[in-house]
């Protein structure tokens, strides 16, 4: 029951609504006596339109009402006038407008009325007018704009007729959330066919933008216009095809496998004990389709041939964003071997709305080292402390080459896809100017947040980019924190974001992050550099494009409650997530994929201290079914209580080998639960600083 | 006609004064009984179609409440046979089939015959009709997945063209409608979120936009509307925040202003909560408020699953329990249970 006041009820009220529904009830039984023994006399039926008109939610009395128009039907014969069916057909169209006329949100009378239509045997011709009506008495009733969105091409009226209704009634009043919404679906289906009119999305935008100006710009607080602008600024910057943002290795990397010596650049080495490493391919948006056949990988030896292609996806789909295979150097002789990657030589990777990935390649060398004898313990024999005084702030050589300049390799590469055509950025442009004035004017949120995102839109079209917008967006999301505390983890989040962007964003300010990571008792040089991003308040972490060559991460002392997106960095061996806000073992599902994961400190968290658990649909589970779970039914069901209890847990641990683990000061964390961690980790030599026999 | 009968010595209620700003438990347990009493009013008898979802939003409450335990003595008597005149509709299968998951009881049913009924209704392209007539609603994708998961039975339909369907109702500001083309509803939008969590499917969801979309739903009470510039109303405290919850940004809006909002519209005089504050209560938003309040960590309230509807303990033993045999009912019992599937799967 929605809007009606709380009184206590008078007893003439209650005296009359009991009237009411003993009328009512009589009705009722009524109508129910005569559907169970199938009567369908001109009294049965009329009583039906009664009940309806009471209480037009029966919906069993539509059915009944059904059932008579096709008891009619079969009575009256093919050969008899064409008036007769039409009378039936219109009686009940009658009916149903008297139950709309009494509730017009009734999801019964509407498909009465859509299912007469269908029979064909009636005149569409006054449902506009109808419509009209119903729209004017409530402009946002989505079950009429539902109504008319089925009415429409049974009258054969154009999608341009339809968009000039919507033009009409957002001028009436531009506060019409529904109108824009239609007027989405219907400018995006024009454009997509390339109608007349609609063939250029240069020609088409920037009237919308003009359009929805008006909107904004009257009343910045109505939210009417919000969604369809991000619409069109989402359809400005987007580009159809699929591209290539960067790989790892990187295009011209020279790749130094360890056996053991001394790397000279601690970005492009990796040690790999078992002599194979991942290639990872890090799209723009989620694909499907990269296989052997799609991608070719060309290197002189014979491992690397049918190579199996995996996605990484939270629920085992096979769309994804990041894909990754392992290439095998085993027993291979010790020298360089170039590698050439090539992708989209073969049409089969495509978007999940339907575009092709355009041909391009790449190419790095893998210098396999040989390996000495009695080579030192790495990671994993010695406990890891992540303490500050055990980093020191590494100190780059100036030729050396790191992983920012090889990024800006890769999107020259991919220059020829030219993603910032001339009328994009004038627009985005043109927007920064609007909002930067309505600013001016008024301080109001949604300026703020548009001009924010316009900004990093401008900034990731012009790339490489001479003027970067960072400080002020990140000033932008500071001042909405302050301006609207209600949604202040959204723009913290966003700010978080960015925040990273600025960071992977040149050379110069990804030094200030990396540190050498050195232990007392084995002194390494070749020991990886280690990106510490604690301590800078993150509520999200983002930009793996431009960190997928991290084999070490500090992410302590921040405010994460998730590390989506964390499965890109398929080199990580050491994480430390310690002292932010996680809250289930579900959120760590990224980690699943990091197979090279060994030490990893979960500490000061609050896994287990929530009841509701936020992250649970995102990876497949026993409640959830998703496609080739690895989950069988059999196993959770006959699982011992440990595991029934700790299922989280060991849905994310049980395949990782980790060496090093710390969970102390997590609610979930007692004698008992730390007994079972011991029990499913097998290659665990360190729990929370303690090492086991 | 009633309903159920509820055999409770009304002792076990204590006797407490409330707050603004404090849950009245014991006020709604007593508001959700009372409601069998007032079964002669006109609004009654024009719900009594909806008769099986009440039952199970009355029985939930209870039991985030923490009070289904001490009514066990819930009788089902002979409730059922004025609501068997009624059509089968694929709405009120799922509230039966919650109600018996509720006291595990899911084995009285024929779940053959259930889930031949639900996967009879999926339609070529994927979507679901709500009966042998042939409306098409994404709300009727999200009974038939989550029936169908309940029972165990998912293998029935074919679950890929299912979540084709709810994708092609996805709109330009991430959230969905009934059909394709069909506005963004905060209501909908939990149907095609939950269904597509059930599935394992929501990296269909674009989680980023459509959660930015659902947390301005958020107005300046503190409560949640369920479509922009309407009115806020208890009842999307649960569409909008399960929705929230599922795609992992919840955390986007202002919890304590929504609790306090769902608590403003408490009746603290005789139980129930309201759409807003000050308006007449039912048991449809008493429902909402308490599921929503769980959904919050309300101190005292057990824990409710977003995409099942039902309390977590409940889903943990449909998913981790072995299978009972037919179970230690009584024979009368479990033959006023199967009335109550006769319901739905005649
Ligand atoms: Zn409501």
């Amino acid at each position: 029951m929605h809007g009606r006041p709380r009184k206590p009820s008078k007893p003439e009220d209650e005296a009359a609504s009991a009237a009411k529904a003993q009328k009512l009830r009589a009705l009722q039984s009524q109508f129910l006596h005569n559907h169970q023994n199938n009567i369908y006399t001109k009294e049965a039926v009329e009583l039906s339109a009664k009940l309806l008109e009471i209480n037009p939610e029966s919906y069993t009395a539509w059915n009944y009402r059904k059932l008579a128009v096709e008891h009619y039907l079969s009575l009256t014969h093919s050969d008899s006038n064409p008036e007769s069916l039409n009378s039936i057909f219109q009686e009940e169209l009658t009916v149903a407008e008297n139950a709309l006329r009494q509730n017009f949100k009734s999801y019964g009378a509407w498909y009465h009325r859509k299912w007469v239509l269908s029979k064909g045997h009636s005149s569409v011709n006054l449902e506009l007018r109808l419509l009209d009506k119903f729209q004017k008495a409530d402009s946002r009733n989505f079950h009429a704009w539902n109504y008319r969105r089925f009415v429409a091409p049974l009258m054969n009226r154009s999608e341009e007729d339809e968009l000039k209704y919507t033009e009409d009634m957002i001028c009436n009043n531009f506060s019409n959330y529904s109108a824009w919404h239609n007027r989405s679906v219907l400018l995006s289906n024009l454009l997509k066919k390339k109608a007349d009119g609609f063939l250029l999305k240069e020609k088409v935008l920037p009237e919308e933008y003009e359009f929805v100006h008006q909107a904004l710009f009257t009343d910045p607080d109505d939210q009417s216009g919000w969604f369809y602008h991000l619409w069109l600024l989402d359809q400005t910057v987007k580009v159809d095809s699929p591209l290539l943002v960067s790989s790892w290795p990187a295009h011209g990397y020279d790749l130094m496998l360890l056996g053991d010596s001394c790397p000279s650049s601690p970005f492009t080495s990796f040690h790999s004990d078992s002599g194979t490493f991942p290639l990872v391919l890090y799209f723009n948006q989620a694909v499907e389709g990269v296989n052997s056949s799609t991608v070719s990988v060309d290197c002189e030896l014979n491992t690397i041939k049918d190579l199996i292609w995996k996605p990484l996806s939270a629920n085992n789909s096979q769309t994804a964003q990041v894909w990754v295979t392992q290439l095998n150097f085993i027993d291979v002789e010790p020298k360089a071997y170039p590698v050439e990657v090539s992708l989209g030589h073969s049409q089969g990777i495509i978007s999940s709305s339907g575009f092709h990935y355009n041909h391009s390649r790449f190419a790095f060398r893998v210098c396999v080292q040989p390996v000495e004898n009695g080579s030192a313990k790495r990671l994993g024999g010695d406990v890891m402390l992540w303490s500050d005084e055990k980093f020191h702030i590494y100190d780059a050589h100036s030729q050396e080459s790191s992983p920012v300049i090889s990024l800006d390799q890769l999107s020259i590469q991919n220059n020829h896809e030219t993603t910032a055509s001339e009328w994009r950025t004038e627009a985005i442009a043109k927007e920064i100017d609007h909002f930067r004035e309505l600013l001016s004017l008024i301080n109001c949120k949604i300026g703020k947040l548009t001009l924010a995102r316009l900004l990093m839109a401008h900034d990731t079209m012009i790339c490489p980019s001479n003027k970067t917008h960072f400080k002020e967006v990140l000033e932008l999301y500071g001042d909405l924190m302050k301006l609207e505390p209600s949604h202040v983890q959204y723009y913290k989040d966003e700010h978080s974001l960015v925040l990273l962007q600025q960071v992977t964003s040149s050379k110069e300010s990804l030094l200030n992050h990396c540190f050498h990571y050195r232990n007392l008792t084995s002194s390494h040089i070749g020991n990886p550099i280690c990106l510490r991003l604690n301590n800078l308040s993150l509520s999200r972490v983002g930009s793996f494009d431009k960190l997928l060559w991290v084999q070490m991460l500090d992410l302590s002392h921040n405010e994460l409650q998730s590390i989506e997106g964390l499965e890109a960095m398929q080199l990580l061996s050491c994480l430390n997530l310690s002292n932010n806000v996680l809250c289930s073992f579900t959120a760590l599902e990224p980690l699943r994929s990091l197979k090279s994961l060994k030490v990893l400190n979960i500490s000061h968290n609050e896994i287990g201290a929530h009841s509701i658990d936020t992250t649970r649909y995102l990876c497949s589970s026993p409640v959830s079914h998703s496609a080739g779970s690895e989950w069988n039914p059999g196993e959770i069901i006959n699982a011992d209580t440990d595991v029934k209890s700790y299922w989280e847990a060991y849905f994310i641990l049980k395949d990782l080998n980790l060496t090093q683990l710390d969970i102390v000061g997590n609610a979930i964390s007692d004698e008992k639960f730390k007994s079972f961690l011991i029990k499913i980790l097998h290659a665990l030599k360190w729990l929370d600083g303690e090492r086991l026999h | 006609m009633p309903l159920l009968f509820y055999h409770i010595r009304p002792e076990a209620i204590p006797k407490t004064r409330y707050l603004m700003g404090e849950l009245a438990a014991d006020k709604h347990v007593k508001y959700i009984i009372s409601i069998e009493k007032k079964k002669d009013n006109f609004e009654s008898v024009v719900m009594e179609h909806l008769r099986m979802n009440g039952a199970y939003w009355g029985l939930t409450t209870l039991d985030l409440l923490g009070k289904l335990d001490a009514m066990m003595e819930v009788l089902f008597v002979g409730g059922f046979a004025g609501n068997i005149g009624h059509d089968p509709h694929i709405l009120y299968t799922l509230s039966a089939v919650q109600v018996l998951a509720l006291f595990d009881k899911l084995d009285v049913l024929d779940i053959d015959k259930v889930s031949n009924y639900i996967s009879g209704l999926q339609n070529e392209d994927g979507s679901f009709s709500g009966d042998i007539w042939g409306e098409v609603d994404t709300r009727f994708s999200y009974i038939a997945v989550c029936c169908l998961s309940i029972l165990h039975r998912l293998d029935k339909v074919d679950v890929d063209n299912a979540v084709n369907y709810i994708v092609s109702c996805k709109n330009l500001d991430g959230g969905f409608g009934c059909t394709p083309g069909g506005e963004s509803h905060a209501g909908q939008i939990f149907c095609c979120v939950g269904a597509l969590a059930i599935t394992g499917a929501l990296h269909h969801v674009d989680k980023d936009l459509l959660g930015w979309w659902l947390c301005e739903r958020q107005v300046k009470s503190g409560g949640l509307n369920g479509r922009p510039e309407k009115l806020p109303d208890v009842c999307y405290s649960w569409w909008v925040l399960s929705s929230l919850i599922m795609i992992d940004r919840v955390h986007w809006i202002s919890k304590e202003k929504l609790v306090k909002y769902i608590l403003g519209c408490q009746d603290l005089e005789n139980g129930g909560i309201s759409d807003r504050p000050d308006d007449a209560v039912d048991i449809f938003h008493t429902y909402f408020g308490v599921a929503g309040l769980s959904l919050l960590e309300y101190p005292g309230l057990k824990a409710i699953d977003p995409a099942y509807a039902l309390p977590d303990d409940v889903v943990k033993r449909i998913f981790f329990a072995h299978r009972h045999c037919r179970s230690d009912l009584s024979l009368a019992r479990r033959r006023l249970l199967l009335k109550l599937a006769v319901v739905f799967c005649n």
